[in-house]
């Protein structure tokens, strides 16, 4: 998706002409490896995503489904293998034929792609909340001040969140928070959405609503989305496909019919067991 | 000892003198200190270690020597090299000099509490490194350190009188020229000294008003 592209599915569009839904694979992962000191997090890893899908990653705690998001949003680097969005190395780039470390300009391009939403949302909390949201599409993509600010309020409005414009983040519970950064990242328009537990620090009455909003993003665009979370209805409602990990690895990957109805590993029952 | 209050009043037209300069010392001074120090802590801050290290090097050559060797230096020695700065400018960029050592360690603090989330935040919005620094990273480092900064300046505020030390007549200055041609100590000393109670502790009290509502 281009900067221009509405954010919401035309009603009736033929979504194959847009290139963000054939079905084609947007992120590709090529025997990744990423150790921590001794602790291998994640062990020579191959998965990939097609583009307009919306995958969970499920597993216990330090299986490595956090570090993929952040691998993929290049807060950290991997220390063998490759990743690919959109067909381009991410880490990487290739210069004379060979793969080298990505130059910061490479890494920039490539990120434009792709947005995250965090467990402790990191709204900057020195701005009010429309120029929370205004001010990566102003300074990254170049949009007016107005026209950032008329999809600031739009996206707030999507969130349910438009009377709170004038606030600073200080001022809002937790899931108002979190719904402002989901707007922020949204504003974006990455064709890639990533969610890191993006509920795990919400007090529990006010998880329902992110959800949500998350529901009804994930039924109105075409955005992929790429989920770790330990809300299991939600995975199930939402994910095309669900990766259950287990110590760096997929151990087994299907619909979430699948994985939540008839898991084949007893590692995974005994997980979705722990959970519920 | 008696106190003669004509002395007071003889003085008062020197004190006025002394205490513009003063003030004006501490003014510059401070922005000289708060500008230079955020400079250093942005350079300490470079990936390259050819910057960081000679950085850290005379910084903490010129925090560890004290400032009256660096007042007598700049004044006496830089003339030889070619450069003469009045007696006023040397005292200013030394003490401006002299606190930016401090007020650099003071950002960094600030910076480094910054939480990393925010960082992280700004590469995922794909904000270029200088817009996170400036809209993002140094807003919320400098906020939280203005009650530190403020208490270098009254740090400053009680140096300033090394200035004579160099000729600058300031208020110590005003009140050593006072006394040596009228033989009257007591007069013009109490008087500095009140006015250097009546600056700095009501500042003080400002600072700390200024950490309760600024640092969470």
């Amino acid at each position: 998706m281009s900067a221009d592209t509405p954010l919401m599915k035309e009603p009736g569009a033929d979504p194959s002409a847009n290139p963000a839904v054939d079905g084609s694979e947007l992120i590709r992962f090529d025997r990744v490896t990423k150790r921590f000191g001794a602790n291998t997090v994640l062990d020579e890893l191959d998965f990939s995503v097609a583009s307009g899908k919306h995958v969970t990653l499920i597993g216990p705690s330090g299986s490595g489904k956090t570090t993929i998001l952040r691998l993929l949003m290049t807060l950290t680097k991997p220390d063998e293998g490759t990743i690919k969005v959109n067909g381009e190395y991410l880490s990487h780039e290739e210069r004379n034929g060979r793969l080298v470390p990505a130059g910061e300009k490479h890494v920039r391009e490539v990120r434009k792609n792709i947005g995250m939403v965090f467990q402790q949302f990191n709204l900057f909390p020195n701005m009010k909340v429309l120029r929370n949201i205004t001010e990566a599409p102003v300074t990254v993509l170049g949009l007016s001040r107005d026209a950032a600010e008329e999809r600031a309020r739009e996206l707030l409005e999507l969130v349910g969140l438009s009377e709170h414009v004038d606030k600073y983040p200080g001022q809002l519970s937790g899931g108002q928070q979190q719904r402002v950064a989901i707007a922020r990242a949204l504003a974006m328009r990455p064709q890639v959405l990533l969610l890191d537990e993006v509920t795990s620090a919400l007090d529990p009455e006010l998880v329902a609503g992110v959800l949500d909003v998350l529901r009804d993003i994930a039924r109105t665009t075409d955005i992929t989305m790429v989920c770790v979370t330990h809300e299991m209805n939600f995975a199930r409602d939402i994910s095309d496909q669900v990766l259950m990990f287990d110590a760096g690895r997929v151990l087994e990957s299907g619909p979430p019919e699948q994985i939540f109805g008839d898991p084949e590993h007893a590692r995974t029952r005994e997980f979705l067991g722990a959970v519920r | 000892m008696n106190w003669d209050w004509s002395a007071v009043g003889d003085f008062m037209p020197h004190f006025w003198d002394g205490l513009l300069i003063t003030l004006q010392a501490l003014v510059l001074g401070s922005l000289i200190s708060f500008a230079l120090g955020l400079v250093w802590a942005l350079l300490m801050r470079t990936p390259s270690r050819w910057v960081r290290w000679p950085v850290g090097v005379v910084t903490e050559f010129v925090r560890n020597t004290p400032l009256l060797v660096q007042l007598f230096f700049l004044f006496y020695v830089l003339p030889e090299w070619g450069l003469t700065l009045s007696a006023m400018t040397t005292g200013v960029v030394a003490i401006g000099l002299h606190y930016s050592t401090y007020t650099m360690q003071v950002y960094r603090a600030g910076i480094e509490g910054v939480p990393a989330g925010q960082w992280e935040a700004a590469t995922a919005l794909n904000l270029p490194v200088t817009r996170t620094w400036t809209a993002v990273i140094l807003p919320q480092a400098i906020r939280r350190v203005v009650p530190a900064l403020g208490n270098y300046v009254i740090s400053m505020l009680k140096d300033t009188p090394m200035l004579m030390a160099i000729t600058v007549l300031e208020m110590l200055g005003e009140a050593r020229l006072f006394s040596q041609q009228n033989f009257q100590f007591t007069e013009p000393l109490t008087v500095i000294g009140v006015a250097f109670i009546l600056i700095s502790y009501p500042a003080s009290l400002l600072m700390r008003a200024l950490e309760r509502r600024l640092v969470r």
